[in-house]
């Protein structure tokens, strides 16, 4: 039978590889917009592995909400990605240091 | 091993290894493409789970929707993928310890909890208050009471995020002929010329 721990493991797999990739990544944003979706379902494999261990439904609910949250900040990252593609000519991470932060 | 053991574990190594794909493909195509793979085989992980309606819902809105908007924006916006990837070699080790650090911090985490999970006796929604229900049903009639309030607020959340990404892409460009409505319902048949065409014999203007 499987084991609560193993899904735990699974999720924590995923969600240290959506942070690597956004630490490796330097080429275009598009990557670290993926790897904060791949984050974002480590967290809702860990709802829904809950929800069912526990027997209880709030988690599968509190998954929708977080499938609702990822959906509407994928739409406004790519749209803020097309308008600085259009002002810059490109969606390189190194030409983006225009706040020297 | 019983078939759901051997589906996840199916699963979960599909799932890892086409996310190692997504962050170091070169090919931001191919990058989404194996995103798309992931999200299948995470519908399958919450068919195992008994979540069916989400695992629907993960196809519909990630394959259907947030996928293909990044497959759209990644072809629309012709990124230069020939370009070596020298620098990333630079960054790696960084990278690599945050992920060792985050993995090891989870898993000490995840040994030394001592979660007993048959024993928790306050639950808001146990599954045995549904078991008449199916798993769609279940969630609808949690999510349109209790959860109306948070329900309704994840609408204005997509509301707002529609409304700022229209507003955000839109841009007025100069030069260019637009309809105007209201010179063409000012027009009447005074300012038009009307001729009579034999047929097949053509018109000189």
């Amino acid at each position: 039978m499987i084991q609560l721990e193993q899904f735990l493991i699974l999720s924590s797999l995923i969600f240290s590889i959506g942070v690597i990739g956004i630490f490796l990544n330097r080429k275009n944003v598009i990557i670290i917009l993926m790897s904060v979706e791949l984050i974002l379902l480590a967290v809702n494999i860990n709802l829904v592995a809950f929800s069912y261990f526990l027997g209880d439904l709030t988690g599968q609910i509190f998954a929708l909400f977080v499938l609702t949250v990822a959906a509407a900040e994928a739409a406004i990252g790519l749209a803020i990605l097309v308008v600085y593609n259009r002002n810059a000519g490109n969606i390189e991470i190194e030409n983006i240091n225009s706040l020297k932060g | 091993m019983t078939a759901p053991l051997l589906s996840f574990y199916l699963f979960s190594a599909v799932i890892l290894l086409s996310s190692l794909m997504v962050i170091s493909s070169k090919n931001p195509v191919h990058s989404v493409l194996f995103l798309i793979l992931t999200f299948f085989n995470a519908a399958g992980l919450f068919i195992i789970l008994h979540a069916e309606f989400l695992a629907m819902i993960l196809i519909i809105v990630y394959v259907g929707a947030v996928a293909v908007l990044f497959l759209f924006v990644v072809m629309m916006l012709d990124v230069n993928f020939t370009k070596s990837k020298e620098n990333v070699l630079h960054y790696m080790p960084f990278g690599l310890f945050i992920g060792a650090v985050f993995v090891c911090e989870l898993i000490i985490v995840l040994i030394n909890s001592k979660l007993d999970l048959a024993n928790i006796q306050i639950l808001s929604n146990p599954f045995a208050k549904f078991s008449n229900m199916s798993n769609t049903q279940a969630l609808g009639s949690v999510l349109y009471t209790d959860y109306i309030l948070y329900f309704q607020l994840s609408g204005v959340i997509l509301l707002v995020a529609m409304i700022g990404s229209i507003v955000l892409t839109l841009r007025d460009r100069t030069g260019i002929r637009r309809q105007i409505i209201g010179v063409q319902l000012e027009r009447n048949s005074s300012s038009t010329v009307l001729k009579e065409v034999e047929s097949g014999e053509g018109v000189d203007i």
